[in-house]
């Protein structure tokens, strides 16, 4: 019951909140005046929505194809027995340490074009056409180490019997990877996957501090957009009606990958359960 | 914007609690009653901020009790935004004038405090009429200024200029020279921040206002975004892509920062040879380059004419000064008008102001910034101020908020050619 009323109070009181604030016009000065679907109308034809929805979901997409697979092979790399493991695992899990706003700070100064480390190089931050693909290094960078950890944990808990029994039968370290390894995190690679995913969806900070956006609105992803038009624009009515979309996109977006994957079922396929 | 505070979030953190140690302080003093210090609000600035304390001991000092707080930049307009109309609202808030404090106005939050500078009329008077015009609107004046005139303002290199057997560009056509001079010496002609809309903003400020003088922005800005229609706006915008095409912002201004000071260090080094920016740049350059600025390389000149123009080629854009205005809801009403009456022209404020680096908007002053640190610098833009026929709030500060950003976004599309000079104006007129 108190987990409820906290819940009432800081999810969707708010919520409510901000539902009744999308049907309004308010610049943050005196009280909200209701103006009907106005707000919701301009969504549907403001262009520069739209391509940040693109954009959100090109670094959603993006972000989980590069951070899955090196994530995955790191953790299940990492849970083994080799001797370099300990030292080079803390190495990677590294960036967990690291705030936010250090890590974005850093790489901006990295990738500064007259002073970084790749001057003369490619405009990673500065080029319209490949801010958002760097955006997506500098997120995966940040998180791969939490995936991998995940992983780790998760690899550790694979019963050694299945392993012996392959051994036994001479399969190969790929086909045991293939057939025991990947089957068995299944449940990990959701979970983190909901994770990166929703995470993505809300990244806000990383890019606020990195590119603000830019250069131009290349980088303007849905939340960022969100912020700017309340916080610079202060049209706090406006952009109460893009919260409510990304707010019916997270959970949308949560609700169908835990049914594609049959999370729900909570099936065991270790032995004995 | 005040675009001098890239402060160190290390020492605005420090100096925040040192206010708010000394705030305590003063509140808590012996033999203060009920009624409550005089809350001022101001943007974070470590050298001004430690003045506009004196000048509260000073207000101390007359039998008034006052308290200062301070906030960097884009947290400082939320709190506003926020605060003013709510019981926390500030007496006094610090601001910008123009357009920024008209949303204020308009929403019936700022007291008139034209009767009490009428009523003052040597106050009234100790200010340059120009400026103290930046926070009237209609026929009432809503603030007084408070901290230096900080108009916009051509940076150069010296060293590179002469180098190259340049000089400094007084006319469009020696700007379009001196680019391709420089270009085909592999240095990049004009630094820009263009992280940041702002700093490509200036140059659409004073192209426009070269090519067609003042009224085109006023127009915009009192009859609303059809005045971007006007026909001078898309000329003005087809020299300015004529530039950014020739090359003369270089190819990485995208991604340069003026906060981590980079559009000021290639200046400083050499790699880039001239920059617009804010009278703030020199204090800048002096605390990031400090052997820059004390060799002489840092050269400065007012924007070039533009031949044929309609603006006068003594125009100037910025910040045309900062002031204090109070709140209409304030218990402390009288007690604010005593304070931006009593305490803002004295001598001893406006020679700290000075001592500090800082071009204050008082009228006389001239005597007096021969002790600047930097007399020739100051007295350059005192008199440059003086001589303008008009000066005009960046553009940013002078629209609506909501507008102000979307035009802001449009630009940095522009600079970037994803954007024609006619698009531009599709888009902005469209609001």
């Amino acid at each position: 019951m108190p987990a409820f009323g906290f819940f009432a109070l800081f999810a969707v009181l708010p919520m409510l909140l901000v539902i009744y604030l999308s049907f309004t016009a308010w610049d943050g000065l005196g009280t909200p005046a209701l103006n009907g679907g106005e707000n919701w109308s301009r969504l549907l034809e403001d262009s520069e929505a739209r391509a940040s929805v693109w954009r959100t979901l090109v670094l959603m997409v993006v972000s989980w194809l590069v951070q899955t697979p090196i994530a995955l092979l790191i953790g299940v790399w990492a849970a083994g027995k080799q001797r370099s493991r300990a030292v080079l695992s803390s190495i990677f899990f590294l960036p967990l340490l690291l705030s936010t706003a250090a890590i974005a700070l850093l790489w901006q100064a990295l990738l500064e074009p007259n002073f970084g480390a790749f001057v003369g190089g490619p405009l990673f931050l500065g080029d319209p056409d490949i801010a958002l693909y760097t955006v997506v290094l500098v997120i995966s960078w940040q998180f791969i180490p939490f995936h991998t950890l995940l992983y780790q944990g998760a690899a550790r808990a694979v019963p050694p019997s299945l392993y012996e029994a392959a051994t036994i039968d001479g399969a190969s370290r790929v086909s045991k990877f293939r057939h025991i390894t990947l089957p068995q995190l299944r449940y990990t690679i959701v979970t983190s996957s909901v994770l990166m995913l929703v995470g993505s969806l809300t990244t806000f900070d990383t890019v606020l501090i990195l590119t603000n956006g830019g250069p131009g609105t290349a980088t303007r992803i849905l939340p960022l957009h969100m912020y700017i038009t309340g916080f610079s624009g202060f049209e706090m009515g406006y952009a109460s009606a893009i919260a409510v979309v990304l707010v019916v996109l997270g959970t949308a977006l949560s609700l169908a990958v835990m049914r594609w994957s049959g999370f729900r079922q909570m099936t065991s396929q270790q032995e004995g359960s | 914007m005040s675009r001098r505070s890239w402060v160190r979030p290390l020492i605005a953190m420090g100096l925040v609690a040192v206010t708010a140690v000394v705030s305590a302080c003063g509140t808590s003093g012996p033999g203060e009653t009920t009624s409550g210090a005089l809350k001022i609000w101001a943007l974070e600035d470590p050298v001004l901020n430690k003045i506009e304390n004196k000048s509260i001991d000073s207000f101390k000092a007359g039998g008034g009790n006052a308290s200062l707080e301070t906030f960097g930049n884009d947290p400082y307009k939320q709190r506003l935004r926020v605060a003013i109309g709510s019981p926390q609202a500030p007496d006094l808030f610090f601001n910008w004038g123009g357009g920024n404090l008209k949303e204020y106005v308009d929403a019936g939050k700022v007291a008139d405090l034209t009767s009490v500078l009428e009523e003052n009329k040597a106050v009234k008077d100790a200010f340059i009429p120009s400026v103290l015009n930046g926070a009237k609107l209609g026929d009432k004046y809503y603030g007084v200024p408070m901290r230096g005139m900080q108009p916009v303002l051509l940076f150069f290199n010296k060293k590179v200029f002469s180098e190259a057997g340049a000089k400094p560009p007084t006319t469009w056509d020696e700007l379009l020279t001196a680019v391709d001079t420089f270009k085909a010496k592999g240095i990049t002609p004009i630094a820009l921040a263009g992280t940041q809309a702002w700093t490509e903003l200036m140059w659409a400020e004073y192209v426009l206002d070269r090519v067609a003088g003042p009224e085109v922005f006023k127009n915009i800005r009192d009859k609303g975004p059809e005045g971007w229609k006007d026909p001078a706006v898309v000329e003005s915008m087809t020299k300015l892509k004529d530039l950014i095409d020739r090359g003369a912002f270089g190819s990485s201004f995208a991604s340069v920062g003026y906060d981590a000071g980079g559009a000021s260090t290639i200046l400083a080094q050499g790699k880039a040879a001239m920059h617009l920016m804010g009278s703030w740049e020199y204090t800048n350059q002096l605390d990031q380059s400090p052997d820059f600025v004390k060799n002489g390389d840092l050269g400065w000149v007012a924007f070039p004419s533009v031949p044929g123009g309609k603006g006068d080629a003594g125009n100037l854009v910025g910040n045309v000064s900062n002031f204090y205005s109070a709140t209409q809801d304030s218990k402390s009403l009288d007690a604010a008008k005593k304070f931006v009456t009593t305490e803002l022209h004295k001598d001893s404020y406006v020679e700290a102001l000075i001592e500090a680096g800082d071009v204050p908007p008082v009228v006389g002053a001239e005597e007096k910034l021969k002790k600047s640190p930097n007399p020739e610098y100051a007295s350059f833009i005192y008199d440059l101020v003086l001589d303008s026929k008009n000066f005009q709030l960046s553009w940013d500060q002078d629209l609506p908020a909501d507008d102000a950003t979307f035009m802001l976004t449009q630009l940095q599309e522009f600079f970037l050619g994803k954007v024609s000079p006619q698009q531009f104006v599709d888009a902005v007129a469209a609001r």
